[in-house]
């Protein structure tokens, strides 16, 4: 930064080299949020831990519901999106705009699958007698993995929306930052699967 | 760019640079954008941080209004013994609106104003971050203000208000105790002003860590600065956990889920700690700001620098990682345990550490200072005496056995009165006054401001004094009445007194305001020029009141109180004396070549389908549905607008470029030349704050 850097010349505002910290506002933003999001996670599986124990000796409990191996695969496909997903930054960065393409519609693709695998869990614990209402247990895990699900889902929408800006000749190297960004929500939504995961179905009941 | 090229660009070459032909297209899926400054629709449409930052201070005004009345109610009924002004149904709705308006309507949106008018400016920056993002905060905030306070008149005067407390302890709140729709209101209310806040905490904080100016590092930022920005973390952090609670109780109450249902093993205890855990931090995120605001009022009218500025800041960052371990104070007798109440004690005694060294620091500032004794000198030793007595019966609520004599007695409306009263309401009041001149340019008048002054602050000790006695009598609070025998007839007259004394003092305010601005328009608008108190941030270095873009030129600050050490030295004696001029170094606001950005529709837009959801949760899931299609199609309107108006007249833009870079399908798009022949790839894109959105 020089001392006499012309006022606010339109150069100057919203360039991302120019901020205080060398990182965009917009990627900065994104770095902030996820930090919110961390805690509003972690309420939610607290509530998990603190409720999923409280059924009464004949209700459904987790060990007459989950289906691990199941859930692993399901799992193994989301980890694979964020592969991808750093495939899909690095194509665009790089100016291969097609293979960008192809990288975004894949980790939307296993994302939608993960999304499918999970309302495909919700119905078969539905029918074996595990109901939002049913008991505590059931209260908490549906609200905890329906959040995390929610979160998912909005990743595929914001996808599906950088390959449609993409097929209209709008996603260039120059906005690869875009596309960054939006691969840092969709690692965080990743990782946080992965707590969960490990929390809700791989500890012991 | 490079930064070279910036740094050959004198102003002059900038000026001559023309708008480009490729500048007339509307970009595809666009509506066209609202335009001129003048008038109603610029307030409405605008993302002018100062603007919102009026409209927050607006909005809370209104709301404090509301909330006194709610107060005064309160007074009424409990003046004499068997009380019946109110029955105890409708004083359930009257007390749990008067903290949750308080809180969240009132000195939350006022200490927004202050951070979203002057965060910019003291950190020498042009606008926020994100300036639409910025609009629809207040208009979120608006709209869940609107909705939470609506739940007094629909369906008859309070009979579905929240009726369980600011606080809203489960299982109290079920439906099972509290059928009507209050409590839907409450938890939906929430949940859109936390939306509103989160927005504009993380807004805030990229503005703060991104977009100062050249030299203006951390620990040159002035202290209000610091404490806003820690505000803003708070809120960022606690913001979620209360989101989480709200969310339970939501499903809880409509959709039948078990979180807070005893009959089926709930605790529900665990809605007390998430929302303490939320609850604690806020009331940091209540008087951080104040404090924020005394530190500067303080140094002006002492006219000597802050004492111990760096103590000052690392406090602020103390008590804001501190306020995160003494939620459980709030709960010593819920039964958490003596292990955790013992630990609790402990931390609670220990952030008033922190808090001590900022009221001696102010002090100290003071010493030996030349004081002026303007208004908002008045208030801001008002919050110093009056926090700190606040302070110190806190301090006696972290003694475990005290605390247990005193839970749920009037000895705790008292404290928290102390504190957020007189100490947040009085400082962010006394900001009403020390930025007034910067925000309107013109002085509210003193004479009325200094009695508004005493006549708030006898009363308040009127009124909130005699509580501490009626608390150790063993007074309870949120009791609709008490009987003759029970020793409280006298103190509790003395406060409705006291009570309806602030509300002349705040009556004498709003009358300062009309009869002052009466009188200056009168007077034919006489200016009050940049630095009327000779002040020292960043803010008084620009016009008054301040012009859109804000600075002529960026700023370079080489130390702390940058502006104070352009106007004063040091002679070969080492007596302080005028250097310049506050006309020569202040800009005067001529700059009209400031790239700006563009109003839109969009903002205002989202905050109503916000309005459409939250109802729709309260009163028909249909309406909750199509208020959700209505906001998605909002969110995509917003992120297919451009951040900055290719059409806008008046602002130098040659930026179109990447501004119809959302632009689907246009074949012009990508094809204009720059005005100064930049290649289009080498800009970058400048509304990618909108997949953050999503």
């Amino acid at each position: 930064m020089t001392a006499e850097a012309p006022a606010h010349t339109p150069e100057h505002h919203d360039g991302e080299h120019h901020t205080s910290t060398g990182l965009s506002n917009e990627k900065l933003a994104m770095w902030v949020f996820l930090g919110s999001e961390c805690l509003l996670f972690g309420g939610l599986i607290s509530t998990y831990m603190f409720n999923k124990g409280r059924i009464g000796p004949d209700d459904v409990g987790p060990n007459d519901v989950f289906d691990i191996p199941f859930t692993s695969v399901s799992s193994f496909v989301l980890l694979m999106s964020s592969l991808t997903m750093v495939f899909a930054v690095s194509s665009i960065a790089r100016g291969d705009l097609r293979g960008n393409r192809i990288w975004l519609a894949t980790t939307a693709a296993l994302g939608a699958t993960f999304v499918a695998g999970q309302v495909y869990e919700f119905t078969a614990f539905y029918s074996e007698g595990l109901g939002f209402t049913t008991n505590l247990f059931g209260s908490a895990f549906y609200a905890l993995t329906g959040f995390h699900g929610a979160h998912v889902t909005i990743g595929i929408v914001m996808l599906m929306s950088l390959l449609v800006m993409s097929m209209r000749g709008n996603l260039g190297p120059e906005r690869a930052e875009t596309v960054e960004i939006i691969g840092l929500y969709w690692h965080f939504v990743d990782v946080v699967w992965i707590v969960i995961f490990t929390i809700v179905y791989l500890f012991p009941q | 760019m490079t930064v070279t090229d910036r740094t050959i660009t004198a102003p002059e070459e900038t000026l001559a640079l023309p708008a480009g032909p490729a500048i007339a297209h509307r970009p595809l899926g666009v509506f066209t954008r609202p335009q001129g400054s003048e008038g109603w629709r610029s307030w409405l449409f605008t993302v002018d941080h100062k603007r919102i930052g009026i409209m927050y201070g607006a909005a809370a005004l209104f709301f404090f209004l509301v909330g006194g009345a709610e107060a005064l109610f309160i007074r009424l009924q409990l003046a004499t013994p068997n009380g019946s002004v109110i029955g105890a149904g409708t004083y359930n709705g009257v007390f749990t609106m008067h903290g949750v308006t308080m809180v969240f309507l009132v000195i939350m949106p006022m200490a927004a104003a202050f951070a979203n008018y002057l965060l910019p400016l003291q950190v020498g920056a042009r606008d926020v971050a994100f300036p639409r993002l910025n609009a629809f905060s207040f208009w979120c905030f608006l709209a869940g203000g609107l909705l939470l306070t609506s739940s007094i008149l629909v369906g008859g005067w309070f009979q579905n208000a929240p009726d369980g407390g600011w606080f809203a302890y489960a299982p109290n709140t079920g439906l099972l105790f509290s059928p009507s729709k209050g409590i839907d209101f409450y938890a939906v209310g929430l949940q859109i002003l936390g939306i509103a806040s989160l927005v504009s905490a993380i807004n805030l904080i990229v503005t703060v860590l991104n977009m100062r100016t050249p030299g203006m590092s951390f620990f040159r930022m002035p202290v209000l600065t610091w404490m806003l920005l820690i505000t803003q973390f708070l809120l960022l952090f606690a913001l979620p956990v209360i989101t989480v609670a709200l969310f339970l109780l939501m499903f809880d109450r409509l959709w039948d889920a078990n979180f807070f249902n005893v009959e089926a093993g709930a605790d529900p205890l665990l809605w007390q700690h998430l929302f303490w855990i939320f609850g604690h931090p806020e009331v940091y995120i209540l008087i951080l700001p104040a404090f924020g605001i005394v530190s500067e009022i303080i140094p002006t009218f002492s006219r000597k620098p802050l004492f111990g500025y760096h103590f000052m800041v690392a406090s602020g960052i103390a008590i804001g990682f501190m306020g995160w371990g003494v939620w459980a104070h709030h709960m010593f007798t819920s039964g958490v345990g003596p292990l955790s109440v013992a630990a609790f004690s402990v931390s609670t005694m220990f952030i008033a550490v922190p808090t001590g060294v900022k009221i001696l620091n102010w002090l100290a500032t003071m010493y030996r200072g030349r004081l002026r004794f303007t208004t908002p000198m008045l208030y801001a030793v008002g919050v110093v005496s009056m926090f700190t007595i606040g302070g110190l019966s806190g301090v006696t609520h972290a003694i475990a056995p005290s605390d247990t004599q005193q839970t749920d007695t009037y000895y705790i409306v008292a404290h928290f009165h102390y504190v957020i009263f007189g100490g947040a309401l009085l400082g962010l009041f006394g900001g009403f006054y020390y930025w007034w001149p910067k925000a309107f340019g013109y002085k509210l008048s003193e004479a009325w401001g200094k009695a508004s002054f005493w006549v708030m602050l006898i009363g308040f000790n009127f009124t909130f004094g005699p509580m501490h006695i009626l608390g150790l009598q063993g007074m309870s609070r949120r009791i609709a009445t008490y009987r003759a025998d029970e020793g409280f007839a006298l103190w509790n007259m003395v406060a409705t007194i006291g009570a309806f004394v602030i509300a002349i003092g705040v009556a004498m305010f709003f009358w300062n305001v009309y009869a002052s601005t009466r009188n200056w328009r009168r007077a034919g608008r006489p200016d009050v020029g940049p630095d009327p108190w000779d002040a020292r941030g960043l803010e008084w270095m620009t016009a008054s009141p301040v012009p859109e873009h804000n600075f002529d030129e960026d700023i370079q600050v080489d130390r702390l109180d940058h502006f104070w050490h352009r106007k004063y030295g040091k002679d070969e004696s080492g007596r302080v004396v005028r250097a310049a001029p506050t006309s020569e170094i202040a800009h005067d606001g001529s700059n009209t070549n400031v790239h700006l950005p563009s109003p839109s529709y969009w903002p205002i837009v989202l905050g109503g389908g916000i309005l459409l959801v939250g109802y729709g949760l309260i009163y028909n899931l249909w309406l909750a549905a199509a208020g959700l299609v209505f906001l998605i199609g909002a969110i995509y309107g917003w992120i297919l607008e451009p951040a900055d108006d290719p059409d806008a007249a008046g602002h130098h833009d040659d930026h179109h470029d990447d501004d119809d870079g959302d632009d689907h399908g246009d074949p012009d798009s990508n094809g204009g030349p720059s005005g100064n022949g930049e290649s289009a790839s080498a800009d970058e894109p400048a509304e990618t704050e909108e997949a953050t959105v999503g």
